[in-house]
This record gives structure tokens, sequence and C-alpha cells, in this order.
């Protein structure tokens, strides 16, 4: 259930066009998906196809003496076996600094490094003889502290910190009258996409090769590929596959250049998918973090500074680690008027999992800190938590802590208030149903055993990329006749669909602009189109709509234009209504079709936003281009003598700016809140001294429907100026504070401090004083 | 005599049985019946499951492979009636069951009324879960048309999708539940497997169709 | 690859025969665990023998004195109708067990045979003295459940022998059966506990899971509690809040749990004092 409320849309234009901005359009591919028709990367398949496997060091971190394929290429089917020795261009890979090796050479860094891969006729062939591959280890000592790590002997040429900043913001020697200091942990998150990673590469005549691969961003995956094959960019072409979902576990390069350097090997397509528990190896997570927070107030309850130590682990390789880290030191303390700040984040590198891009990037590692302090400044003040965050949050025309001035629509009074409006559940049902309780089917709990806590939390986001990333986006689009002669618009545009709808709303930019009903997007690859840019940072409806808008609008005139000739005016004489062009001074009309029936139109625009600055030696700079906030309120039913709890309710309040497809969006609020639940109570990646010990559905626990709560949404609509339509992204927000909001509620019906996220049963039963009833230690 | 209970099992099971149940195949060559086709299975191996042998001999990739262990319910199919994992499966261990898959639901390019709800309820984003929903929709709604809301989650609790937060596919449910309630003919879906019409079958083309 | 004969059985006696014509022959039931390990290339039987048609397994028998369980029952036959009526707690552990296309599937031989720790359907029957029926080449035995689930994943079970049933005695009386998990549904159990009171017997059963490498009755809490109760109350067998709380000191004492990735000792010793005192707790009625 979602409500809306702000600015209205503009008035329609009786054109009978259906399915345009602000419409629920249905999804073009949702009937194919329905059917188990549409053809996700792992359902390719090809004549003569082999398989492809991948070897991984059993070591988190160890020297490889030596690798011996012999046994292996022995064995009857299997084709090719590839390893470093093999890579004919770069050795090496990486999203921001290619730093990553694309097989393991002399050293493994972590627990599932790949070593070798394997080209086999059966799946089976391929697992058996990437088995028999001897390779021999000679283990070495993990780093596995983070903190450690900042002055540990190097564990690579690159060192062991990615990236330390600081922000220093106003008077760093400020103090407040009220002080409160706290240090909080977040856990290592999975993406768990659906889709496994899987692809199919296909060599070609021109000894180039064509892979088709679920990815966010084929152009760099491209590139990356291209350098370690020691290719020129246009031999390697990239076809979007169906993509089971990324949440930024596809940004960076899994499998796509071992798959091509197989397929160029044995001359044949070669087909490879992971096994789920070969894809909790395969991909970066998200950075766990260590938070030490003082927050620094007024007796009234005005913020007065905030200092902040931020510390994550992007294990052994870099990723996008330093964008990450930026991120949480940025918006570490949370969407809040703060006069005066001194922030210090690290980036470090360990021998743990690499970690890197995932919904929210560091936000909302940051989120748990600056919400958990807001709820203790609360209390400190003796003051209700929404009213001290009201009093406190950001206005337009507000200054960030880097110094930024915010000049766009900064409605965080108005998500707040509307996430607090939301009435609550009713109170459990004594007679209802037990498994409505916590602990579920485990029937572990009877009413009187259950406390229910409610919880507050807020957030804030960039979109796009910062820092000076010139951000960009292309699209084509060409206008022709249909056999009919109705005319219809095909986009070619690079965007990767990942299931969040952008093909979807390509339609309906194009509908709303040209008036056109027939929108064809042709397959997104490399091959037809410029980059357009990353499916991540909440940045595609800006971006790609912003390519495919001024696609739409260069046609646009140049229809006026060819109607102008016709009418030998000026075009300035002339105004496009949507139906066709429109001769103002007579009357005259031309429908598109008729403008369109002498000859297509066609266009390739590249879309930038407006330029951001990096930060300086004190983290200050204008780094980023416009802001998202939301805010959540959790209602969560505990058992403490167990630990066990439930969601029962989030409400939330989000900034969109302009609800283009108000079900989507709906879609979006609700994934991304279940993804926060899931960090915040039962998803985790357990590391041991670098061995990731639940690589399986099994034991690393996504929230199931039983385990989703009801959700009341609110969206707040106040465009922001310079984004196409107003439209703000929508992604990660719902996973920022929901999280947070949901340990607010635990804290609140238990009195335990629960510091620590995801909450694990024995966090609050251990401490829970069975005989009287509360926490034994406050 | 003490009362017995025979525990009912599907006995559509019975209907498209071979004259005589083979004591012993082998696991390289032998026959799957897949929505109402007999498909012969040739050049396997004994290890390969059912939703292998769907996805990669069959050429039925409609169910999905997210994890191949159980856990979310993307490869459900109905083998003699009831939802079960298709990855859990042994391939020879399906031969004389009615196998039913997403692709067996309709005739080519119709949607059962479950399959446009979840769309038109935006209930379908990156799709890799949605076969699975679809089918253990079908036989939820099949054998408990009047399942509360409890129940359905019960029901689904096995199909994870980590896009929607599931909540536009309960109000999916939702909608069927009470559009079929609504409906004059009253017609339930009869779960008779042999690649039969679905109740509601509806083309629905779209304009854009992605290429 | 090696081409491998499958039997597809129709009664007990041609598994039996196809176990043994086949050596090294696996049984498959459910495959919820079987497909599992195969998927994950733990497990590459030569050959396989399919229970699934074999329908003498999958009935059950009431009477006034015990129950007779086919090995073939799945865990959705467990959960609902007669059986349930007559096992409540075997119909709660089913309900527990992994998602509904699991229990579809899943069967109680397999439970047994698979022998894990946190086994749903074990404490319960192991609260009960349950016997597990055997059949081989040589015939039929019976053997308790505790003499047939012997270690972690170990069985006492021959290679060419079946699981034809599980007997156990009814017991006049409330049943419970708690498990603990970190999620509402599909979890493997972090700590589980089945309480049977025999109000004839006057007795207490009491058998936790996963807090030790097999089934473990409580047998010191058990004794403790039986005394404590005043089974000849007005509304019912009573006890004192104290009773009930050294119960659950017992059961805790009783459990030897491990710490592992999924949970820690200190908790699954917490968690089973708390479930044992609560399942005990729905089954009487409070003394003032």
């Amino acid at each position: 259930m979602t409500s809306r409320s702000g600015t209205g849309v503009a008035d329609r234009v009786t054109s009978g066009i259906r399915d345009r901005v602000g419409d629920s359009t249905t999804r073009p591919d949702g009937a194919q998906k329905t059917r188990g028709e549409f053809a996700f990367s792992s359902d390719l398949w090809m004549d003569a196809m082999l398989w492809g496997k991948t070897l991984r060091s059993p070591h988190v971190a160890a020297r490889i003496r030596s690798i011996d394929t012999s046994p292996a290429l022995a064995m009857p089917g299997v084709r090719a076996i590839v390893s470093a020795a093999d890579v004919p261009g770069r050795p090496t890979f990486g999203l921001e600094t290619p730093d990553q090796p694309v097989f393991a050479s002399e050293v493994v860094r972590y627990h599932g490094e790949p070593v070798a891969a394997v080209a086999a006729d059966h799946p089976e062939a391929a697992r058996a003889a990437a088995l028999a591959i001897v390779v021999e280890y000679e283990p070495l000592d993990p780093l596995v502290d983070p903190e450690a790590a900042i002055s540990a002997p190097p564990i690579h040429p690159d060192g062991n910190v990615f990236r330390h900043l600081v922000i220093r913001h106003g008077d760093t020697g400020a103090t407040g009258d009220v002080v409160v200091e706290g240090a909080y942990e977040v856990g290592m998150q999975d993406q768990a996409f659906l889709g496994p990673e899987s692809g199919l590469a296909v060599p070609a005549e021109d000894g180039g090769v064509d892979l088709y691969v679920a990815t966010q961003w084929l152009h760099v995956d491209r590139d990356q590929i291209a350098a370690s094959l020691g290719l020129p960019v246009d031999r390697v072409r990239l076809y979007l596959a169906g993509v089971g979902g990324a949440f930024g576990g596809r940004e960076d390069v899994s499998l796509q250049i071992h798959l091509c350097m197989l397929a160029l090997r044995t001359g044949r397509p070669v087909k490879m998918v992971y096994s789920r528990d070969e894809s909790f190896f395969g991909h970066v997570h998200r950075h766990p973090a260590r938070m030490w927070y003082r927050h620094h107030a007024t007796r009234d309850g005005d913020l007065v500074k905030v200092e902040a130590r931020i510390v994550i682990d992007g294990g052994a390789y870099l990723s996008s680690s330093n964008a990450v880290i930026s991120n949480a030191v940025c918006f570490g303390p949370g969407p809040y008027r703060i006069p005066n700040a001194l922030i210090e984040g690290y980036a470090v590198r360990t021998n743990n999992p690499p970690c890197g891009a995932m919904r929210g990037f560091g936000a909302v590692q940051a989120c748990y800190g600056h919400e958990a302090q807001m709820d203790k400044l609360a209390a400190a003040l003796a003051m209700d938590p929404v009213e001290l965050r009201l009093r406190n949050a950001l206005e337009r025309y507000d200054r960030l802590v880097t110094g930024q001035l915010l000049t766009g629509a900064v409605p965080v009074r108005e998500v707040i208030r509307a996430a607090a409006s939301h009435p609550l559940p009713p109170t459990p049902d004594p007679a209802g149903p037990m498994m409505a309780l916590p602990g579920g089917a485990g029937a572990t709990a009877d009413p009187a055993h259950v406390r229910r806590g409610v919880g507050f939390a807020v957030s804030m986001k960039n979109i796009a990329y910062s820092e000076g990333f010139d951000d960009f986006a292309t699209a084509r689009l060409r206008l022709e006749a249909g056999v009919d002669g109705e005319p219809i618009a095909v986009v070619t545009i690079a965007t990767a669909e990942v299931g969040q709808g952008f093909v979807t709303l390509a339609q309906q930019i194009v509908r709303e602009e040209l008036g056109i009903d027939r929108v064809v997007l042709g397959p997104a690859s490399t091959v037809d189109v410029g980059s357009a840019g990353s499916s991540s940072a909440s940045r595609q409806t800006w971006m790609s709509g912003g390519a495919l808008q001024l696609s739409c609008v260069t046609l646009r005139s140049e229809l006026v234009m060819r109607a102008a000739e016709l009418w030998e005016c000026a075009t300035a004489q002339c105004i496009f209504d949507e139906v066709g062009v429109v001769r103002v001074a007579t009357g005259e009309r031309l429908s598109v079709q008729d403008l369109l029936a002498p000859a297509p139109l066609e266009t390739e625009q590249e879309y930038h936003h407006r330029p951001t600055k990096a930060l300086d030696a004190d983290g200050q700079g204008d780094a980023h281009l416009s802001f998202m906030f939301a805010a959540h309120r959790a209602v969560v039913d505990v058992d403490p003598e167990l630990g066990l709890l439930r969601v029962v309710q989030i409400a939330t309040g989000q900034d969109v700016g302009k609800a283009i497809n108000p079900v989507q969006v709906t879609g979006q609020i609700e994934g991304g809140i279940a993804q926060g639940i899931g960090l915040a109570v039962m998803e985790e990646i357990v590391v041991t001294e670098g061995k990731v010990r639940n690589p399986s559905f099994t034991d690393y626990l996504l929230p199931t429907i039983l385990d989703m709560p009801d959700v009341l949404a609110t969206v707040i609509e106040e465009p922001e100026p310079g984004a196409p339509y107003g439209a703000k992204g929508v992604g990660e927000p719902p996973t920022i504070s929901s999280g947070p909001a949901v340990l607010a509620a635990i804290r609140d019906a238990t009195g335990l401090p629960v510091t620590r996220a995801p909450v694990r049963p024995e966090d609050i039963a251990l401490v829970w004083d069975q005989g009287t009833g509360k926490a034994s230690r406050a | 005599m003490p009362p017995e209970g025979e525990v009912p099992v599907d006995t559509a099971g019975e209907t498209g049985a071979p004259a005589e149940s083979p004591a012993y195949v082998q696991a390289d060559r032998y026959e799957l019946e897949v929505n109402g086709t007999r498909e012969t299975v040739e050049d396997a191996w004994l290890g390969e499951t059912l939703l292998f042998v769907l996805r990669e001999r069959l050429g039925l990739p409609g169910s999905k492979n997210a994890c191949e262990q159980g856990e979310c319910g993307s490869c459900s199919v109905l083998l003699d009636g009831v939802v079960v994992c298709a990855c859990l499966v042994l391939a020879v261990d399906a031969i004389g069951s009615h196998i039913q898959t997403v692709e067996g639901l309709t005739a080519s390019a119709d949607v059962t009324d479950i399959q446009s709800a979840l769309v038109a309820s935006g209930g379908v984003q990156c799709g890799f879960c949605t076969p699975g929903f679809v089918v253990a929709v079908h036989e939820l709604l099949r054998r408990s048309p009047d399942a509360d809301e409890m129940e359905v989650r019960e029901a689904l609790s096995g199909n994870l999708c980590r896009c929607t937060g599931y909540g536009r596919i309960l109000e999916a449910v939702r909608d069927v539940q009470r559009s079929r309630a609504q409906s004059s003919t009253g017609q339930t879906l009869s779960g008779r497997p042999f690649g039969e019409q679905s109740f509601g079958a509806q083309s629905f083309g779209g304009s854009g169709d992605v290429a | 690859m090696r081409v491998a004969p499958v039997a597809l059985p129709t009664t007990v006696d041609e598994a039996v025969e196809a176990l043994t014509e086949a050596p090294g022959a696996q049984l498959l039931a459910g495959g919820t665990d079987f497909c599992v390990e195969v998927n994950f290339g733990l497990r590459r039987p030569p050959a396989v023998v399919a229970l699934r048609r074999v329908r003498e397994l999958r009935r059950y028998e009431v009477s006034d004195s015990k129950l007779v369980i086919g090995a073939g029952t799945t865990y959705t036959d467990m959960g609902s109708g007669e059986l349930a009526a007559a096992l409540p707690a075997l119909a709660a552990a089913a309900r527990t067990v992994g998602s509904p296309q699991i229990r579809n599937a899943g069967t109680l031989g397999g439970n047994i045979a698979t022998a894990s720790p946190a086994g749903d359907t074990l404490p319960l029957l192991a609260a009960l003295d349950a016997s597990v029926t055997l059949r081989g080449p040589g015939g039929e035995r019976t053997v308790a459940l505790s003499d047939v689930v012997t270690g972690v994943k170990r069985t006492s079970i021959l290679a060419e022998e079946v699981v034809v049933d599980v007997v156990v005695d009814r017991r006049p009386g409330p049943q419970q059966f708690l498990k603990v998990g970190t999620r509402n549904a599909m979890v493997i159990a972090i700590a589980s506990a089945a309480v049977v009171v025999d109000v004839e017997a006057r007795q207490v059963r009491v058998a936790l899971g996963s807090v030790a490498p097999v089934p473990l009755r409580a047998t010191e809490a058990e004794r403790h509690i039986a005394d404590a109760i005043d089974w000849s109350a007005a509304g019912g067998a009573r006890v004192t809040d104290s009773a009930l709380a050294r119960f659950a000191e017992l059961v805790a004492a009783a459990a030897s749990p491990i710490t592992d990735h999924r949970s820690t000792a200190e908790y699954r010793r917490r968690a089973v004092q708390v479930i044992a005192r609560r399942a005990l707790e729905r089954c009487v009625s409070r003394a003032a």
C-alpha cells in the first residue's frame, strides 16, 4: 500500500496515449518471465558448447609453488585448462584500479580465489577435472584484522590501506554540553542475487569473442576483458543476457575473463554457471564495518559536533572500496545539520573475502552508527527520538559536512513525518496463529513471552557517482514507420536491466515525449551503442532516462523542422503537442506518422550530469550530484528469553522526486526493505580466520515471505531540479535506514544496547535476565 | 481390525502409468513424461537431477537453478500434482510420473490469471524466482482456493525472492482469489497435468515487447 | 561416464533384492538429503534403488496401543489427518521442516537414515522410545531408535537393509515440540525439544535435538519433574514454578552442545533450557 503526496503532475493532453511517465505501466518482459520463457544468462545454450568450471583456492593466504594440470588434461572430455600463465594481456583487472589477478599466480590472498579454469564436455567432467588439477600451496598466516591491517606488513604491492580520508568541517574542537559515544559493528552481507553468475562465450572469426553475460555495466566489463585478452575493444563484444538480480554484486568482473579465455583457447562456445556455494566466493560482498561515534549537542537538542571513525574491511582486492569509504564518511552523521565535524575513514586490505558494491554502498553501515547515536542522544536529552531528528533535520540551503550546499529537494522532515504518521499495527491477538509470533513455525513463543518495540531511523544517500567522476549514459533512438504506417520508436541503449524495471521506464519516457505508442527496445550490447554506465548508485532513471529523454527531445525538434519545411514556415511557428506538429497560426496539423513517411529519424545522444568535484584534504568539496532521503519506522516483536524476533511492520517515507512508475517504486521500496531487514536480523557471511563458513542458502539466510512484515509506504514527490522529470533514484534508500530502524525497535523492546547487525539470538538471550524479565546489564 | 490409514496419493499418477512398471532402467537412456509429452533422455548420467535434465536436455529452462539444494524454490515443478524442488529429484526417479513445469501451464503465448496478476501487481522484477512462484501459487489455489494470508505465506515460504520483498506477490494472489471468487463460471484450476489449458487463459499482447 | 542401473521397485522385497544385486547401490527416498549431496559432488552412487513407488512404505496404522508409521510417509503426510491427531508433536515437528516443497518429498525413513543431529522428527521419536523395523535379505528385525541412530550422520542400518516403518507406543497425554531457528521458515534447528507427558504412566519424557550427536533424553530432568508433578490434581497434572525452573536447569545440564557457524554452545544450552520449560508449561497446569 503506497500513498503519495507532493506536487501534482502535469495535465495530460488528450492524445489517448497510456503508459506514460507517472503511470504504473506493466513491464514489457513480465509475461515472458511468468511463462519461464525469458532467457537468463544461465539458460543460454549453443550447439557444440563446452562447460567451464573454476578451480578455487581452499586456502585464505598461501604461496602457490606449482600448478600441474596434466592429470586433469588427461581425463575424458576435458578440452582445455587455463591459469595465470595463459592470460594473454593484462594479468589483473579491477573497477577502480586493476589490482586483482585474473588467476592467482604467485600467491592467493582470499578463500576461494580463482587459480585455474577448465572447459569440458559435461559439467560433471569439468568439475572432476578441476579437482584433479594438482596445486602445491604453501599456506601463509592470513591478515584478518582490519584494524591491524592499517600498520601490518603489506599483503599486496599496493599496500594495505586502500584509502584514508578525513572530513574536517567547521570547528573540529567544538564541544557540546551533552555528549554520547558508542561503538557499532555491521557484518558482511551478501547480495545473494538469485540468478547465479553465468554466461556463454563464443569465439568469433575475427579472433575476438562474443560474450553473453549477466552484468551491471557492459562497457566496463568489456574494457577489462579486452585488456586481459590483449584484444582491441571492438573485438570483444558483450551482449546482456537476462540478469537474475544484481544489487551491486555484478559490478565487478567474476567469470567473464575466464570464460572468454576458455572459448578462445578451445575455439568452441563455452558456458559457465556458478553453483550457489561458488557464487558466495565468486563476487564481492558488502563491507563489514566497525564504527566509533561521538555526538555533541546543546541541552536543547541541537547537534554541535559529530566525531566518527569508520573502518571498512575491503578484503583482498580494491574493487570499489575507495568510493564506499567515501560514502560512509560523507554520510557518516546522517541527514542532519552538523555545524562541526571530524570524521575519519579507512578502507583496508585484508585476506578476508573481497568486498565492494552493495545497495546502499557505505551509507548503510554509517546509518547503523548515526541512528543508534541519535537514539542515545535522545535518551540523554530525555527527548522523543523523532522530535530530535525533526529538530536537526537538513533543509534546502543547508551545508553538508563536506561543505556542499544543498540546492535540490531536501524533504527530510517530510519523510520523517510521513513514516511516523502511519498507524501502528494492532497488538498481537493472543488467540492468533503461533506462526505470527517470534519463532514462527518452531512454535517457541507464547504471547506472554513477547515484547513489542518501535524504532525509528532516517538516512541519506547520494545519487550516481561522485568526486568528479564524469558519469554519462548514451542512447540511440530511431523513429520509423512500421509496415502498417504506424510510427515505431526503436530504442538502443546499453542499460543493464537487472530487474529494476528500466525497460518499462524507457517505454514510458518515449511515450511521454513523443506520443508514440509502439516502443521497441533492442538488445543491450556494446556493439551498437556507447556506454550507459552502471546499473547502480540509483542512477539509471536519471542518467539513462536522461539520455533517452535527450534523444526524444532531439528528434522532436527534428519532427518540427520537417513540418516547418513542408509548410515553408519558421519552426518557431510550429509546436509539437504529441499528437503531432501544429502550425499555430493556421491550425494545420501533421501527425508523427505523416512526418515519418518520407524517411526515418535517428539520433544518438550522450547525457552527462553537471560536474562534481573531488574532496580536498579536509574532505570538503561539491562531491555529489544529488541526494535521496528516507525514513523508516519499525515495529518488532521480541522474545527476549530466546532472542528470537519478528518484524511486524515497517512504515516509510521516501523522497523520490517523481514516481515515474508508482508500482515499480513500491516494488523497489518493499524489496529494499527486505534486504534491510535481512542485514538487521539474519544475513551474515560468517568468516573465521578468513574462511567463509556458510556459503549456502542453508546457512546464509534470506528473509522468506514468512519473515516479511507489512510495509506502509508514503512516497514524497518534490521534484529535483535538474533531474529528468524531477525524478531521483529509488533503489537504495529503502535498504539503508530500514535495518537501523529494526535495531532501534529491538532496543526499545528489550532495553539492550544492541550495537551490532545482524542481531543474533545470543546477543539478546544471553544478556537477558530471566528472573527479572529485563536486561541483566543495560 | 485397527483402522489403517492410507495416506492419499494423487491418483493422477495411476491413469497414465505404463502397462508394466520397469523394475530396472539404465541411467543413460530413459523416458520422462513432461507437460503431457513423452520425452526421451539420452546419454545422461545417473547423478543428473530432474532440474538439470529439464533445463539442459529437454529444452525447458523455465525452472531455475538459483541454489540447487532445495533452499529457494526457484526450481518448483509439479510431480504427480505435488509441488517439489526439481533439483532434489533424481531425473531417473521421475520415470513413470507426471511432471509439469511452468512451461506446461499454458499453451504458447497465453498467460493464466495468476501469471497476469503477478505482472500487473508489480510482482515480477528480475523474474528469476517467478516461475517457481507461478507453479507454487497455481498448486496452492487449486488445493486451497480460499487460503487466508497466513496459509498463503506458509505455502510460499519455500520460494525466495530477492527483488520484490513479496508484497506485490501477495497482492497478486489476493487479486486472483478475489476475481476467481467473483467469476460467474466459478471455475477452478483442475490441476490435470496433461498440457491442458488452465483456467482463465487469456492473450496478453503488449505494446513494445522487448525485442 | 559409466552407465549405472537404477531400480524402481514397487515393494519392499523388490527393494531389498535390488540392494543385494547391486553392491554399493544407494537408497533414494525423497531425495532431500541425497540430491543435495549429489549436487555438491559429495555423493557419487554407482547405482540407485528408488523407494518412491513402494506404496506399502507410505502407510500408517493407528491403534489404541501403538502407532506404526511407514518409512515413506512424507512430512506433509505427518502434518495433517489422523496421524497428526494421534501424534501432534510429530505433526508440529514435520511442519517445521524445510519448505512445503521439501515436506512434500522428504520422508520419515530418510530423516532416520540421514541421522542428522538436527533431524526434526528424531527428538519426538526418541522421547517415545520408538523402534525401527528394518528388512534385509535375511528378514526383518526391530531395533530401538537409539540403537539405530548411533552418531552424527551414522546409523547401524546395514547396506542391504531398508527402513520399513517406525513403531511407537501411544502415550495418553499432551505432547509438544519446539524448535529454535533464526528465521520463520526453512531453518535447520539450532536447538529443539520434544516433551511428552504420559498421564497414565505418570511419566514425563524429554528429548533434545541439535545439542548432542544424537537425540538426547534428559533422564535426570524427566525423573525430577515426574516426582514433582502433582498427578492427581483436580485440573490435571500440576507443578510449581520452582520445580519447573529446576527441571529446566537439569535439561540444560544434560545437553552437550557445540559451537559452530550456526550458533554457540552457550546459546544452545540456554535455548533448550527455555524451550523445554515452555514445552512442559503447555502440558501441565501451574500450582499457585
